[in-house]
């Protein structure tokens, strides 16, 4: 269990990886898997102009 | 012999496609790494001995600059990368990916190159309305820009050369092609095309990444030939092709993705893509294993 950075929601942190994204369920802000143990979240960055295929 | 290959996957971000890479490795028991481009701190002239230990590195960094930067450097210390560094830095840049369609005779939208906003409008009125606006490198149909008239042009050109970095005062301007709200996306592995989808939009932009709707696209033997040419004229690899379809002219090849996205295409066409994929990697691991 881990919290959002932006709204503190708790959030369960289960069968991700570092370096994942997900959304928080109660202010859908995008949030990057940090470390597992302990589970760490923190704001994704931003999209950079080079992102892509 | 799984057991003794060793495969580094190099990554930004965790995304679907690099998820779906790392069930194929467990699967198939496949030893890996996963480095994340932003923790490298890469000594140029005393490379890191850890990269001996890979067999083959697999780029998927989300980011281009960063992915392809790391590419140069371990070619260069012997490390064997997919795709290597020339591929994907020709894929990253639209200038240098239409240059060499063009030496290689595949059709191709007609684009023009220019630097001065008013020169650049003599190009797009050469053209006529409308045209394509893109920037030399981006991704996913980001600042695209369709121009419909003089004052869009305009516009759009003061913007880039106002808001834009040095990058974008380089205008490739391509013809508008009249495609039927979609395009086709591709899949070229080593000198196979492994399957197609058919990216359907109501908006001109038919990126997947954008909404764009992706449906099975039979493979007919002319669209095999001109993907895999399309494929050879880069340097060849693991390549996403994106064709568009011209009412008179056919098929033209638009852009070749070097990283690509297909998490989108699995589903459709029936097609493993990622098991392709580490087949070829596998493939090539074994043939450098025996020279």
């Amino acid at each position: 269990m881990t919290h959002c950075p932006e709204c503190e929601a708790e959030i369960t942190v289960r069968d991700l990886m570092v370096g994942e994204v997900i959304f928080c369920p109660d202010c859908s802000a995008e949030l990057e898997v940090l470390r597992l143990e302990p589970p760490t979240l923190a704001l994704a960055p931003e999209i950079e102009e080079d992102w892509g295929e | 012999m799984s057991d003794l290959i060793r495969l580094a996957i190099l990554t930004s971000r965790i995304r679907v496609e690099e998820k779906l890479l790392i069930e194929a490795l467990r699967r198939r028991t496949i030893t890996f790494d996963i480095i994340d481009d932003g923790e490298l701190l890469l000594d140029l002239s005393r490379p890191d001995e850890r990269w001996r230990a890979y067999d083959a590195v697999l780029c998927r960094s989300i980011s281009q600059s960063r992915g392809l930067a790391v590419l140069h450097v371990l070619e260069s210390c012997g490390v064997q990368v997919y795709n290597t560094a020339a591929v994907t830095a020709m894929c990253n840049d639209k200038l240098l990916t239409t240059l060499a369609l063009l030496r290689a005779g595949i059709p191709t939208p007609r684009t023009l190159l220019a630097f001065d906003p008013q020169v650049t409008i003599q190009g797009i009125e050469m053209l006529g309305y409308p045209v394509v606006l893109k920037p030399l490198a981006g991704s996913w149909g980001r600042l695209l820009a369709r121009i419909n008239d003089r004052d869009a042009a305009e516009a759009v050109l003061e913007h880039q050369e106002t808001l834009g970095s040095y990058q974008h005062h380089v205008h490739y301007v391509q013809e508008h092609i009249a495609k039927p709200q979609r395009d086709i996306r591709a899949f070229v592995v080593g000198d196979r095309t492994i399957c197609a989808i058919y990216r359907t939009s109501e908006h001109w932009v038919t990126n997947t990444a954008r909404g764009a709707i992706a449906t099975h696209c039979p493979i007919t033997p002319e669209l095999d030939d001109l993907c895999i040419r399309a494929a050879q004229a880069v340097g060849g690899g693991i390549l996403a092709i994106d064709v568009l379809e011209d009412p008179q002219r056919g098929f033209l090849v638009n852009e070749i993705n070097a990283t690509m996205e297909f998490r989108n295409s699995i589903a459709p066409t029936g097609v493993n893509i990622p098991d392709e994929m580490l087949d070829y990697i596998l493939a090539g691991v074994r043939e450098e294993a025996v020279r």
